[in-house]
Parts: C-alpha cells; sequence; structure tokens
C-alpha cells in the first residue's frame, strides 16, 4: 500500500493558528462579566491551620468571595490510591505553596490586595526535607495512609532468582546513583476559566492533558452530576507531564463560578506554577548488575529511593516506573526491584516526560559503560549485542513487539564516526553512548475499568466535509496532525480538509488524555477503525452506483474509483452524497483498548504498552579541565518511532526530548533550601523562577544530526510509535559517558556541572577515586519480594511461592 | 499574572525638571529609565514607590559625543552602546560587557545609567513576596536575618552589574546631578560594599553621563551558567596600556564577587612595568582570585566560582597578550565578541 | 493614592492602525494589549523578563511588554503578532514556521516571530549564528530550536527573493 498522507512531511493542521495568534489557550478566554481568583499558599512547609478569618479581605471593595477548606469537603487524587489532596487546605498544609484559601475580585490587582487581608493562624510542625530524613523520621505523618510512618509505597518484585544470578556472573557491578529532580517547565502557565451556562451547568476550560480525568474528579469534587460538567481542554502551552494532574485552581473556579454564577478565571504566576510541580521525582538508586565475562547481562537487583513531596500524585505509578521498564531494552534473564516513594515537604512530585524511567535508565547505561570498560568492550558494541529480542516476553512479563534498537545503534555509531572517535579523541573530548526504550501508551487507565482507552467519532455529510472528535489533547505534540493524517489516509482526502474537534468531553469521545505516550497510538487506532467503517459505507453506496464491486474501489487524491477504469470515478464528496441516501445519516465511531498483558502478578498492569520505542544517542563533549566547564557541541540521535506520521513533527519531537534531556543533564533542577533549623523552619523552592531555574537558550542548544529509524509496528496506526518522550532517556547518561571518555571522571548524578567535573579531576590528580555521586544507599525496609518466575523459568506470569519456585528450577 | 503595585506617574522633559520632582517628592518616589531592573522588583514587592520619575523622555541623557574620550549619556540603551560608533574597537570591554547583558530585548530597554545602578541581587532576595515571607525576610528588605551569613550584620547581596566592571578597570567616571549642582566621581567610589546601601549616589541624585578616557586596550570576561539571560556570577574586566610589550598602565576590575564592582589595586599595580608572560599571568591572576569572595547567594556552586576566578583572570590577559582566545570565549560566552 | 488617576486614556498605533485605549495605569504593556486592546496573540511566561514570551515591537525593535509601561506607550508604534500576516497571506516567517515544525505548541511562537521579524527588517542576509544570538532571549522549551532556526533561515530566504 502507498502512503498518500502517512510519512509525508506537512505543515500540520493546526499550523497556522499557531503562528498567527490565533490559537487560543487557556489564558486567553475572556468571558463577560469574568471575575478573577488568585490563591492563598502556605507560608509553612508543614503545619495545622488553627484559624482562618477573611472577613477583612471579604470587606475589600472589588472583592466578591473568599473561599477556603470548608467550601470543600471531598479529598481528590488522580489514583484512586491517592485521593489526599483538597482544593484548599483541610486544616493542614504540606508544603510552601499548599494552597489555603481563593480569593475571587473584579480584578487580579484586587484579588492579590485581598490576599494579605486574609489572616490564618498555623501551628508549625516538624518537617521532612529528603526521603532519608522520611525513612528515619516516623512522626509527625505527613498523611495517615500510606505504609507506615512517611513512606508512601513500598514495594519489592523479584523475576527469578537475582541472587543465584548475580552469584554465578563473572562480575558483579555495584553502584549507587542519583537524579535530582526537576520540573516541566511549560512557557505558559496553568489557567483555567469556569464558567455556569443558562442551565446552571458548568463549563471550565483549563491548560490540561487530561480533560476526561478532570471530568470524573470534578463531578465527585463538587458533588454534581458529570452530566451537567463540561470540560474542555484548550490547547496547551507545553505540557510535558506538568498538566497531567488535577489540579486545585481547576476545582475552586469551578465552584466559585457556579457559587457566584459568573465566570471566574485563575492564571497561575510563575512561582505557582513551580509550585504545582508534579515534575521528575529526585531518585536514588543502587544497581546491582551481573555480567558474564564477554557482557552479556546475568540478572540485576535495582533499588530506588524516590522523594515524592507532599502528596500522592501519580507517585503510585511513578514508583513503579523507577523499575518496570529497566527489563525492556537488553535481554536481562533475571531481575529484582525494590522501590520505595516517601512523603516531604515539598511540592509533590509526578510524571514529567519519561516518567519516572530516566532516572534508572541513566544508572542503567552509565552502569554499562563501567562494564565495558572493564570488559574492554566498545560500549556500542557491548550494547549491540544484548539488545532485546522483538515478539519476545521479558523477565517481569511485558510483551516486546518491534524493536528498532540495533539500528539505531549502528546509525549513531556511524554517523558519529563513533569508531574512530571514541577512546581516541584528544585529552578533554570525548563521546559517550547510550540507548533507551519508552511505552507507546500505558496498558491500563488510571482508574480500573473496561472501556476504551480512546474513541473517535467520525462525522461526515452531503458536503463532502468531515468533522473528527475525539477526547485526545493539544499540547504542541501535533495530536491534531495525526488525528487528521489518520482519517484523510484511510479515507484518500485532504488532511486539511478535516476539521479536528477534541479534548472537549461534552461533544468528544472520551480519550484519556495526552500522556504517557498514547496518542498516537490509541486514538490513531480509534481513528482508523471509525474511518474504515465510514469508507466502507461509503465504498458501498459508490460500488453501487459505479457498478462494480466495494472492494475494487481505492479512495485516493479526493476520489473515489475503480483503478483499471477510467470512467468509474467519483469525487469524495459525490461518494458521500451517494452513501447518505443510501443509509441516512452518516457516522461512524473507532475505539482502541491496548491488548491484554500477559503478567499475571498483583502489579502486574503497570509497564505493559501495545509498543515500546527504541533511541540510541551519542554525545559529544568538550571538558576544560582547568576549570571544569563542559561544552556539548554536537548529539546524534537515532530513534525507532515505527513509523513517522509527519516526519517534520517527529523530528520536532525528538528533537525537544533532547533539548530536555541535556537540559537535565547538564542544569536543571528543582531543589530546595531549608534555613537553619534553629533558626527558622523554612523549608523553600531554592529558585521558583524562569531566570535562576535554567533552561537553555538558543546559544546553548548543540547541533542535532536526528536519525528516525523506520520500523512499523502491527500494534501501532500504520505503525507508527511514540517519539516524544523516548528519545530524552538516552541523553543523560550518554553526557556522562561522554565526560568520562574526555577526562576519565564519572559523574554518577544528575545534574552534571561544572563544579561536580572539576571536582572529578581533582580526585583523579590526587590519585582518588575520580568519581562525583552519591556515596551508599541508605537501609530501605523493603518488604520480601513478589516472586514471579520469568517466562523462560517456566513461569505463568503469576506470582509463585519462592520455594516451589526453586524446586522448578 | 504579576502585575505593579498602584503608582504615580511623572516625565520629565529635563534633568532639573527630574531633579525638581525628586526633591519634592522624597524617598516616596524613584527613578526608572529601561525599567528592565526595577519594574520586576516592583512587581515582587521589592519596591513599591509612590511616584516613578520617568527619564526616558529626556533628551540630553541620550547623548553620546567622541572627544579626549568617550561620553555616554546614561539614557542611551545598552543597545545603543553596544552598536555605538568605535566603542567595540576602542573600548572593547565595555563592548563586550554591554553585549552580554540579559537578553537582546532587554538591551533594547535597559539602559547604561540603569545597569551601573543596578539593585545588588541574591538568591534570597530576588523572589516574589511570597516566597520571602516564607523565609521571614532577609535584611535586605523587611528581615532581620542575612540568610547567606546569618551573622553577618552587613547584608552581602552581590553587585551583578556587567557595565560597571567594565567602566572601572577602563578609568571611567560617572555625573551625578544634583539639587546643589553637579560632581564627577571615578565609577569605583560610585560603589560601597553594602547589599543595601550600595550606591554613594544621594536618593537626589541623577546620574547624567559616563566619561571614559581612551588608549586603553580592554577586555571583559563573564561567567555565568547559559548564554543569554543570566546575570553574571563573575565578571573579570582588564585594561591596560602598552608601550611595545611592557605594561605601562594597567586596571583590574572584578563584578559579581562582592556587593559592589572593585578595582583590584594589588593585581594591577604588579603589571605595571612587566610584560604578560605566562609566569607574570599566572601570579596575577592568583592576586585577582584572591580578591574574589563569592558567596552562597547567587547561580552556581561558590567554592567553584572562587576556584576558576584566576583561570578567568589569565583568559583576559592571554587575550590582551594577544593569545586567540577564540575557541574558549565562543565556549564560555557561546557567542563570539 | 487619591492622586492616582484610575485610568488613563491614551492613543497608540497597534500594527498600523490608531488604537485609543483605556486602562489602570498600573498595566504593562502586555497587560494593555490583552486585556484592553483584546490582542491576546501576545503570550507571557514569567511577567518580569526572564522568558520572551511577551516580545512585541515597540518603534521596530523587539522589546518585552512585560516590562514596558503602558503610560509610556501613547503614539508609539506597537507590532504584534496578530499584525503579521498581510491581510490572507501570512508573512514568509509564519508560512516557514508552521512549515518546518517551528512552531510545536506554539505559545513562544509570538514573541519569536515577532523578534525574527525584526531581524531581518534589519537584515535579511543573516547567517545561523546572528538567528541563534537574535533569537537568544525567547525561551522555546518544546523544540529545541533547530527547527525555528531553519524556519527563519527559510523565510529570510523568501524575503531575499522578492
Amino acid at each position: 500500500m502507498s502512503l498518500k498522507v502517512i510519512g509525508k512531511s506537512r505543515r500540520r493542521v493546526d499550523g497556522r493558528s499557531k503562528v498567527t495568534g490565533q490559537t487560543r489557550f487557556a489564558d486567553d478566554i475572556v468571558l463577560p462579566r469574568m471575575l478573577h481568583c488568585r490563591l492563598l499558599r502556605s507560608q509553612h512547609p508543614h503545619a495545622d491551620i488553627l484559624e482562618i478569618n477573611s472577613e477583612k479581605a471579604e470587606k475589600l471593595p472589588g472583592v466578591h468571595l473568599v473561599l477556603t477548606g470548608k467550601d470543600f469537603p471531598v479529598p481528590f487524587g488522580i489514583m484512586p490510591v491517592s485521593q489526599d489532596e483538597y482544593p484548599l487546605a483541610n486544616g493542614r498544609v504540606r508544603y510552601v505553596g499548599d494552597p489555603i484559601a481563593a480569593v475571587i475580585a473584579k480584578d487580579e490587582q484586587t484579588a492579590t490586595a485581598a490576599l494579605d487581608l486574609v489572616e490564618v493562624k498555623f501551628k508549625v510542625l516538624k518537617t521532612i526535607s529528603d526521603p532519608q530524613e522520611a525513612l528515619q523520621t516516623s512522626e509527625p505523618r505527613i498523611h495517615e495512609y500510606g505504609e507506615h510512618g512517611n513512606i508512601h509505597r513500598i514495594q519489592s518484585y523479584e523475576f527469578g532468582d537475582v541472587g543465584e544470578a548475580l552469584a554465578k556472573a563473572d562480575h558483579v557491578f555495584d553502584d549507587v546513583f542519583f537524579y535530582e529532580g526537576n520540573t516541566h517547565l511549560p512557557i505558559e502557565q496553568h489557567a483555567s476559566v469556569a464558567a455556569p451556562d443558562g442551565e446552571g451547568k458548568l463549563t471550565l476550560w483549563s491548560s490540561t492533558q487530561v480533560p476526561h480525568y478532570i471530568h470524573r474528579a470534578l463531578s465527585r469534587a463538587l458533588q454534581m452530576p458529570a452530566a451537567h460538567i463540561r470540560v474542555i481542554a484548550c490547547p496547551n502551552g507545553g505540557g510535558f507531564g506538568g498538566k497531567c494532574d488535577l489540579h486545585n485552581h481547576e476545582i475552586v473556579v469551578s465552584r466559585a463560578a457556579l457559587k457566584l454564577g459568573r465566570p471566574v478565571k485563575i492564571c497561575l504566576n510563575r512561582e505557582e506554577v513551580f509550585y504545582m510541580h508534579r515534575g521528575r521525582h529526585p531518585v536514588l538508586m543502587r544497581m546491582r548488575t551481573g555480567v558474564t565475562k564477554d557482557g552479556k547481562l546475568t540478572g540485576m537487583h535495582l533499588q530506588t529511593l524516590l522523594d515524592g513531596g507532599g502528596y500522592g500524585s501519580y507517585g503510585a505509578a511513578s514508583t513503579f516506573y523507577t523499575g518496570v521498564l529497566q527489563t525492556v531494552t537488553y535481554e536481562l534473564p533475571r531481575y529484582k526491584f525494590d522501590a520505595c516513594r516517601a512523603f516531604t515537604n515539598k511540592p509533590p512530585c509526578g510524571p514529567k516526560r519519561g516518567h519516572g524511567t530516566p532516572q534508572p535508565r541513566f544508572g542503567q547505561e552509565v552502569q554499562l559503560d563501567k562494564i565495558a570498560e572493564k570488559l574492554k568492550l566498545d560500549p556500542a558494541e557491548l550494547r549491540l549485542n544484548i539488545v532485546a529480542k522483538p515478539n519476545t516476553l521479558t523477565a517481569n512479563w511485558l510483551k516486546i513487539g518491534t524493536i528498532g534498537l540495533a539500528e539505531c545503534i549502528r546509525q549513531v555509531v556511524a554517523r558519529s564516526d563513533w569508531k574512530n572517535r571514541f577512546r581516541k579523541l584528544p585529552e578533554g573530548r570525548g563521546v559517550g553512548i547510550a540507548c533507551s526504550s519508552y511505552l507507546t501508551g500505558a496498558g491500563l487507565p488510571i482508574y480500573w475499568n473496561k472501556m476504551p482507552h480512546s474513541g473517535v467519532q467520525l462525522l461526515a455529510d452531503r458536503s463532502g466535509q468531515i468533522t473528527v472528535f475525539c477526547g485526545a489533547t493539544e499540547i504542541g505534540q501535533g495530536s491534531d496532525d495525526v488525528l487528521a493524517a489518520m482519517v484523510a489516509e484511510v479515507l484518500g482526502i485532504d488532511p486539511y480538509d478535516i476539521r479536528c474537534i477534541t479534548g472537549d468531553t461534552a461533544i468528544t469521545p472520551v480519550d484519556l488524555g495526552s500522556y504517557s505516550s498514547r496518542v498516537t497510538v490509541m486514538m490513531g487506532n480509534a481513528a482508523i477503525q471509525a474511518a474504515e467503517k465510514l469508507k466502507a459505507q461509503i465504498a458501498e453506496a459508490a460500488a453501487e452506483q459505479l457498478e462494480v464491486l466495494p472492494s475494487q474501489l481505492l479512495f485516493s487524491h479526493g476520489k473515489v474509483f475503480h483503478p483499471e477504469s477510467s470512467n468509474k470515478s467519483l469525487s469524495f464528496r459525490e461518494a458521500v452524497e451517494f452513501a447518505e441516501a443510501k443509509f441516512g445519516t452518516l457516522g461512524a465511531v473507532g475505539s482502541y483498548s491496548p491488548p491484554r498483558a500477559p503478567g499475571r502478578y498483583k502489579g502486574a498492569g503497570v509497564g505493559p504498552s501495545p509498543a515500546y520505542s527504541y533511541s540510541a544517542c551519542v554525545v559529544e563533549v568538550e571538558v576544560d579541565k582547568a576549570t571544569g566547564w563542559l561544552a556539548v557541541p554536537k548529539i546524534w540521535i537515532a530513534h525507532d518511532l515505527g513509523r513517522a506520521v509527519n516526519p517534520v513533527l517527529a523530528r520536532g519531537q525528538v528533537e525537544g526530548s533532547v533539548y530536555m534531556g541535556l537540559a537535565e543533564a547538564l542544569m536543571e533542577e528543582q531543589v530546595f533550601r531549608r534555613l537553619p533549623p534553629k533558626m527558622s523552619h523554612a523549608l523553600v523552592h531554592k529558585i521558583p523562577s524562569l531566570l535562576e531555574y535554567k533552561s537553555p537558550t538558543s546559544l546553548d542548544m548543540p547541533e542535532i544530526d536526528t536519525i528516525l529509524v523506520e520500523d512499523p509496528d502491527p500494534n501501532c496506526p500504520f505503525g507508527a510509535k511514540e517519539a516524544g518522550q523516548g528519545p530524552l532517556l538516552p541523553v543523560m547518561p550518554a553526557v556522562a559517558n561522554a565526560i568520562f571518555d574526555a577526562v576519565g571522571v564519572r559523574i554518577d548524578e544528575v545534574p552534571i556541572t561544572p563544579e561536580k567535573i572539576l571536582r572529578a579531576l581533582e580526585l583523579k590528580a590526587a590519585g582518588k577515586n575520580p568519581r562525583v555521586g552519591p556515596e551508599r544507599f541508605p537501609e530501605v525496609p523493603y518488604p520480601p519480594s513478589t516472586f514471579v518466575l520469568p517466562p523462560w523459568e517456566n513461569g505463568d506470569g503469576k506470582e509463585t511461592k519462592r520455594d516451589d519456585a526453586v524446586a522448578v528450577v | 499574572m504579576m502585575r505593579l503595585p498602584w503608582f504615580d506617574y511623572r516625565a520629565p522633559r529635563s534633568v532639573a525638571e527630574a531633579s525638581k520632582i525628586l526633591a519634592g517628592e522624597g524617598p516616596a518616589a524613584m527613578l526608572i529609565a529601561g525599567g528592565t531592573d526595577l519594574l520586576p522588583n516592583m512587581k515582587r514587592r521589592h519596591q513599591t514607590p509612590k511616584v516613578l520619575v520617568s527619564l526616558k523622555g529626556i533628551e540630553e541623557l541620550k547623548k553620546i559625543s567622541n572627544g579626549s574620550g568617550l561620553n555616554l549619556g546614561s539614557g542611551l540603551t545598552l543597545a545603543e552602546v553596544v552598536h555605538g560608533k568605535n566603542i567595540k574597537e576602542k573600548y572593547t570591554a565595555l563592548y563586550q560587557a554591554a553585549a552580554q547583558v540579559a537578553t537582546v530585548h532587554l538591551r533594547n530597554m535597559g539602559t547604561l545609567g540603569g545597569n551601573l545602578c543596578l539593585d545588588t541581587r541574591c538568591t534570597y532576595y530576588n523572589q516574589n513576596h511570597e516566597w520571602r515571607k516564607a523565609i521571614d525576610f532577609c535584611l535586605k528588605k523587611d528581615g532581620d536575618i542575612c540568610w547567606v551569613a546569618t551573622a553577618s550584620k552587613r547584608c552581602v547581596a552581590v553587585s551583578s552589574t556587567d557595565t560597571a566592571p567594565a567602566m572601572i578597570a577602563l578609568d571611567a567616571k560617572v555625573r551625578l546631578e544634583g539639587p546643589s549642582g553637579g560632581r564627577e566621581i571615578p565609577v569605583e567610589t560610585l560603589y560601597k560594599n553594602d547589599g543595601i546601601d550600595y550606591l554613594s549616589r544621594t536618593p537626589d541624585e541623577i546620574l547624567t553621563a559616563v566619561t571614559i578616557p581612551g588608549g586603553w586596550k580592554s577586555t571583559y570576561w563573564k561567567l555565568r551558567r547559559r548564554g543569554a539571560f543570566d546575570f553574571p556570577v563573575l565578571g573579570v574586566a582588564v585594561a591596560l596600556k602598552f608601550s611595545g610589550k611592557v605594561i605601562e598602565d594597567a586596571r583590574i576590575a572584578l563584578g559579581a564577587a562582592a556587593s559592589r564592582p572593585f578595582l583590584v589595586a594589588k593585581a594591577s599595580d604588579f603589571l605595571k612595568g612587566r610584560t604578560l608572560s605566562d609566569e607574570v599571568i599566572a601570579e596575577v591572576s592568583t592576586l585577582v582570585a584572591n580578591r574574589a569572595k563569592p558567596m552562597d547567594n547567587t547561580d552556581m556552586d561558590l567554592y567553584w566560582r572562587k576556584e576558576v576566578a584566576d583561570d578567568f583572570a589569565g583568559y583576559a590577559l592571554r587575550e590582551l597578550r594577544g593569545d586567540d582566545m577564540r575557541e574558549i570565549r565562543l565556549r564560555i560566552a557561546r557567542h563570539a565578541l | 493614592m487619591a492622586a492616582v488617576p484610575q485610568h488613563v486614556h491614551l492613543k497608540y498605533l497597534v500594527n498600523g492602525e490608531e488604537a485609543p485605549v483605556s486602562f489602570a495605569p498600573y498595566k504593562t504593556l502586555l497587560e494593555v494589549l490583552r486585556e484592553d486592546l483584546n490582542l491576546t496573540g501576545t503570550k507571557h511566561g514569567c511577567e518580569l523578563g526572564e522568558c520572551g514570551a511577551c516580545a512585541v515591537l515597540v518603534d521596530g525593535e523587539p522589546q518585552l511588554s512585560c516590562l514596558v509601561l503602558g503610560v509610556e506607550c501613547e503614539g508609539r508604534h506597537i507590532e504584534t503578532v496578530e499584525g503579521l500576516a498581510d491581510g490572507g497571506t501570512l508573512h514568509p516567517l509564519q508560512a516557514a514556521f508552521a512549515d518546518f515544525g517551528a512552531a510545536q505548541c506554539g505559545y513562544c511562537t509570538p514573541g519569536i516571530l515577532m523578534t525574527a521579524k525584526a531581524l531581518l527588517d534589519k537584515n535579511p542576509n543573516v547567517n545561523r549564528d546572528q538567528i541563534k544570538e537574535a533569537i537568544s532571549g525567547n525561551l522555546c522549551r518544546c523544540t529545541g530550536y533547530l527547527q525555528i532556526f531553519e524556519a527563519i533561515e527559510e523565510a529570510a530566504k523568501q524575503m531575499g527573493a522578492k
């Protein structure tokens, strides 16, 4: 089949709006009689609220309403297991920035002035600033739920006897790594507008990646039927995972609008966006890996400790994601994974591009570099030799489909002239390689149900127009363009003739949202199914007119025709007319649910995906030995995305991922300051500003050689896998590995800053271990493992008693 | 959206008129030129002047004239300074400093006078009002303790102007006009080593012009994380006069290493009568670095900033010796200068 | 505070048209454009001069509207993204940005377009280094900038060819 739309570089279907300033982001919405909301946020990292007096604020001219925790009795949370947040604090604040009260006024200026008039009495509580402290401090508990003390989640899984695998290995590598937290930093600050309609029903426009989840949550939070609530996801000015959660302000303005009978808007300022966070978890890791002398992995034991911040957010999933995908890149016969997420008095962490997986990926890829060094193997060759095989199961029962990783490695090796440069460049210059894999959509929804993950509805009428409805959310990644492309390809029409209506819970079928790189595969498959159904109807009607068999007709270039007889042809519009006459009003729906995953143990739900994408990356660095100053002149990245739907956009996703990965590698960090505890109990975000939280500028960006590797995956629409998250993952370890090639020092933590490089160089000069990174992994009370036998050890995907397992082996 | 507090806006047409308003309003008034420093501060409620006296409409502050040296009006934008005739060639340090301030947009807005009078900066201070409330404020504004150095009675906020060290190295003078007439002082004496009271300018004085003598071969090296936006976390400006290869006169100034930019007299004196051998450069660089006393109140690790000060002094001196420093410059500044 | 007027009445020249406007005098040009002239094409990311999203042209020069006082713009020529196209025909920069993937989420796009317009208005024969320098005050979180560089180069080519 020759494709007409898919695979061709085109202007995206929503491109014109974006360059004319007509794309309407949430804060661009202005409604008659609209009021403005601002939130009073906690100045204390951990405190009980004894009393709130809002009388003075209420009396300020121009103030319409003040809301507090009393107005919101129902807790919320994105995960059913973590319903631990209140829109406004219910007696307890857990981080500096936790919302306490809301003022709704005629304008922001007045609302801001009124915030100062809200009087709050606090009882300050002891604070916890990091997971180690959380492990040692069981009281006070930041939350009453969770495992125990201040541990939110703690778990252990073992797939085959890893102790034995390590014991039998030729070498065991034991490393501790640390990955600092960082945040999404979309340039668009979160905004929401809530408005009651004429019937008293509520509409919420919001910068959200998950309108469906917001819809469900609002119904619960407002105790109002979902049928009376409409959530419209505006195009997001960047998401990166930061707009995946339910946010306090979305619920607050909804309640306010209903109470006041008027539209209410909120737009967070930049500092508040840092407090909203839900970004990359800081993760401390210990990784013990057994290898044979020729570089095959025999087993791995990974332990992770996550700094969760003050609330659950997506943390239950994030905790799993720090381990579950370690198995899909390389052949790993046995695997053990312990994870623990602790509560701390900081803004909650959640999903950021790569959700939970960049941290262990950094560790694994740096460790592989150490393994190659020790075994005197080329690190690219070592990886090529252990790439996981297509159409196999992993030790933890994930089903892998296509794998273009070997080709990715070969591409970056060839294009970077790796063989002539690795360990051969002059002192101070180096190259490093790393690989990665990522999900193409999470196999399970956030709440348990058996319904489709994505639905698409098509409207066609006698005018020849096609309108596509889907709940998917355009966050800049090009989801509208994918939707139009899929339908256009099937129906043989121009994608620009298709109207996309997306992200509106009142009129679009449910799609779970723009997260976990799920949109192209799930929405795309649903769109194809809907379009094929419509096509069949049109073909049947057209065939009748043209006196041919429906199966003989082709749909292409806006025509429906018999390829061998030139007079047997209709325009697409004519064909639709005949179809409408024959079948009545036309419409078709399609839906998609991911295939059932083979794992049967409790916890097997996190990790499965219809397909996995793969990336390989080579980074070149220049290190100044006197100062540790690091420059990155060039990056090569090859990404196996199955097939590029629109190559210009796919390339943009890959390069944007490289940008963000490089930023995490070099400079971004969401870090906190605790003032001397004897003098103050302050625990604040160190740098909540766009100036001091460093995002690279155009002058800081290296040249990138982007290679799209296409190995179409049968589970994916026209074979297209994801491209928006996976290519971020190999960048950080490739930087670290390149630094080792350049100057022979190991930086086992992220970000990699000049001062750390210089410190390592000084250690090297002093004859000490030339490494900067965490020294040790603490004692974590992981529970006994859930033991599951890998498929190749006669496992059945279910939990096994360890004694039985030993007997089987 | 972050918004400004209410203020009354005045737009005088002459320095004399501006002076009069300033005198009449007293401490409730503040001068505003480009606004790129003051307006963010006002949005964060560091300053809430009742009256803003804009210097934007005063033509006499936008003059640029060449005579025995260069005379620059304080109202020139940094972009105008960067593109000023002969400035790149003859007053290289100033060009390099001005060209590295913030971003293209901010250089189109911010003025030379504004950059010289830039408020001192500190990561405990340059925060929203809400954030500062969470640490119970600090010595510089509304609080009692300097959180950078809790035993310090003095605010240690850091001078973050790029142009001042360049001006000091170039031996420039600033003109201040006040109600009782004007005075001209060396740029280094404009500053005091106090994060709060960091200027010797009196509140009723207006910085109107800078005069820079010619004849210096100069350079400015700025350390910061990114190629744009960031304030310096170290600035080294060096100006030399040569007689053949022998240094006749030398001025080395440091920025972002204390609450004021300052002349490193010992290092400057040491250079006089010497040639720029590797040994001399190493020695001078050490002398310069010894004077850098970075605090933990900016971006990047303070010990590291201290450690690389001699490297940066070395870069500057080697460049003035005629070494090809373009590659290192490009790696550090991210653009050719 | 009694002396401070609640509103000022001024006249701007916005995208070539006279625009009388009345606003609270504490407002910046950004707020006046978005809230009082309903020109929401100009975006904001920090309102402190730290991102470049709000860049517009003031008398032909790229400036950050979040740090320009509204009261200072009487009679000034303000150009925003809404005025960039020639009627229904996109400016070459707009066309190239749309075609080359230079606008992903599109949020930083208006600021970058206006900044690039000022660059190319001065000199359409720009090289990559000049482009990098010119837009280094505009943060983009989506693209990694490369497709933006390419789009500006393409527009420069188109404009030079005219």
